[in-house]
């Protein structure tokens, strides 16, 4: 008797609307001809070719760029190693102490993950730059990649790869032909999620970065903080489109993915 | 992977090792330094230990301790650093003590955080249960819906709200558009603009642990505690809400612990009253370069969370183990 009132329906959508008339509103005033942010002057696109024209804003963006697609790859493999050892690992010395590290950077406040890290480059007259953003955002994105790929891996189902091994897989292979395939989607979806948290990450990037390692989410803040700019309205929107299409595309995959896996479970019985 | 082994234990010490040498040792050197002077200098702190001599040339293998000439320089660092025991001076933190800002801002962060949580669990509460009763079909789309917020910028969804609050910005343009209001409403700049901030940003942290669990809840509980003569609300209040406790505890958690630590949102809307720990830390730091007194700052923190994130640790153990 699972009933959908209408108090359901007006929260999910007041819910929503609260999520997203902020965004709408910030898209739609990126498209204001007028210098004056609140005022709307006409529709005009000119903001978006400044944007586009401002080279402190490319070359902000192709270092982010770098970043996150390193911090992305690497944090994906470490992650799932650790969701590994997590769901698989069985006991070991210093298992609760791992525990911690995966789980405590999740929720600790950026500013102490940031200063920590740049003290212990300092201390390790380690030349800040790009390479210890990448390491920095490894460290805090591979703890997320772990969660939501043990997520996956706690409701597979282990006889299936015991299946593999009485076949005549060695333990590597039938993880690498069953557990992986398998595990794919969260192994995609990891990857995607690391990605997006180094692209926007400004706290722990200000702290480690060095000279010339400008990210996007850097200048960004420095622009901001002098003000709302049609421009900066313009870059944020760029940014939120590609995300949302990103976002969307993964999870049509994913889900066609899924289909297909379901389907040939179905025909496999 | 059972079994032991050569390839289990490689498996455990990569993710391990890099955790140690990236994530916990950072705390040690931060409280390190917050023990030290500060001084007018590249870094500006006094060095009281000789840590690049140990780390300097290797310092990955550094957490696996098993380079014989590692552990004796290990061991040496240890003598280095009991030596300077009496050495160590808390200045930093008595400092801290003597200054209002400091207290004022643990005190405004922590209230900070626990009245935005509470709001967002107010908030979020009815969202995730109508997103769990919604039809099956709908389920996917909304739960894309709340998971989209979260993978745009935190920056940028924090910047939309200044044009939205600023004194001659959309929400005024409204409400005196329709004729609410005569004068307009003074938000940004104050802790007004904060709370709202900080629950539209983390809204949907809290909503997605309360949907994992609200989704899962037996039915036929709520129809059984009708048929026991319960009405619906107290059926909800009696088996839904307890039911749901993990939800609101991991919720909170993911919302409450960022929170105190925020930086952007009270540095983008707040003004200059408002006092947040984050914040603070971050004057410290790049304004003032005083890292030992930030070091001290972030220690102080630290030993005020370590309840909660206790407490969420063992909550995703729990979580870990039922899932089994």
């Amino acid at each position: 008797m699972r009933r959908f009132t209408w108090f359901n329906a007006t929260s999910i959508t007041l819910g929503f609307v609260f999520l997203y008339l902020p965004i709408i509103l910030l898209v739609i005033y990126s498209f204001n001809d007028s210098r004056l942010v609140t005022v709307w002057g006409g529709f005009s696109g000119r903001w978006y070719g400044e944007a586009l024209r401002n080279d402190a804003f490319l070359s902000a963006a192709w270092n982010t760029l770098q970043v996150a697609l390193v911090t992305a790859t690497v944090a994906t493999v470490l992650g799932t190693l650790a969701a590994i050892v997590l769901v698989r690992g069985g006991r070991f010395l210093g298992r609760t102490l791992f525990g911690g590290m995966v789980y405590a950077p999740l929720v600790m406040p950026e500013v102490i993950t940031g200063l920590s890290l740049l003290l212990l480059f300092v201390s390790l007259d380690v030349p800040r730059g790009l390479m210890t953003i990448m390491l920095a955002h490894i460290t805090f994105a591979m703890c997320y990649a772990s969660v939501v790929i043990s997520a996956r891996l706690v409701s597979f189902d282990r006889s299936l790869e015991e299946a593999a091994l009485d076949l005549g897989c060695n333990q590597f292979s039938a993880f690498l032909r069953v557990t992986l395939p398998n595990i794919l989607p969260s192994i995609i979806a990891a990857w995607l999620l690391s990605f997006t948290l180094s692209l926007d990450d400004l706290v722990i990037a200000s702290f480690t970065s060095g000279p010339g390692a400008t990210t996007l989410p850097m200048r960004i803040y420095s622009q901001v903080r002098l003000g709302v700019t049609p421009e900066i309205n313009a870059l944020s929107s760029m940014l939120v489109g590609l995300v949302t299409v990103g976002v969307i595309v993964a999870s049509l995959i994913s889900k066609r993915a899924e289909t297909r896996r379901l389907a040939a479970e179905r025909a496999a019985r | 992977m059972r079994g032991g082994g050569w390839g289990r234990r490689t498996l455990i010490a990569i993710p391990y090792a890099w955790l140690l040498v990236l994530f916990l040792a950072p705390f040690l050197i931060v409280l390190r330094i917050s023990l030290s002077d500060f001084a007018i200098s590249q870094p500006p702190y006094s060095p009281v230990l000789d840590l690049p001599a140990c780390f300097g040339e290797a310092d990955l293998p550094a957490a696996e301790g098993e380079a014989p000439d590692l552990l004796s320089c290990l061991g040496g660092w240890a003598d280095q650093f009991w030596g300077l025991v009496e050495e160590w001076d808390f200045d930093n933190y008595i400092w801290l003590t003597q200054d209002n800002i400091y207290w004022l801002s643990y005190i405004t962060s922590l209230e900070i955080a626990a009245v935005s949580t509470l709001l967002i669990l107010l908030i979020g509460y009815p969202i995730a249960y109508g997103m769990a009763r919604a039809p099956k079909a709908w389920q996917p789309t909304l739960l894309m819906l709340v998971i989209l917020p979260f993978w745009t910028s935190f920056l940028i969804r924090v910047y939309a709200w200044i044009s939205i609050l600023k004194t001659e910005g959309l929400l005024n343009q409204f409400l005196q558009g329709i004729g609410l209001l005569d004068e307009p409403l003074v938000i940004l700049g104050t802790n007004t603009a904060v709370y709202i901030g900080i629950v539209y940003s983390y809204l949907p942290f809290m909503v997605l642990p309360l949907y994992a669990t609200l989704v899962k809840m037996d039915e036929s509980l709520l129809e059984a505690a009708q048929d026991l003569g319960c009405t619906r609300f107290t059926a909800f209040w009696l088996v839904t809400i307890p039911l749901s406790i993990p939800g609101i505890v991991a919720g909170s958690m993911l919302v409450f612990i960022p929170a105190v630590g925020e930086f952007v949102v009270p540095d983008l809307l707040g003004g200059s009253e408002t006092l947040m720990i984050g914040r603070t830390l971050w004057t410290e730091f790049f304004g003032n370069r005083d890292w030992p007194v930030a070091s001290a700052v972030a220690i102080i923190l630290l030993l005020v969370l370590v309840v909660p994130i206790v407490l969420f640790q063992r909550h995703q153990d729990r979580a870990q183990e039922a899932g089994r």
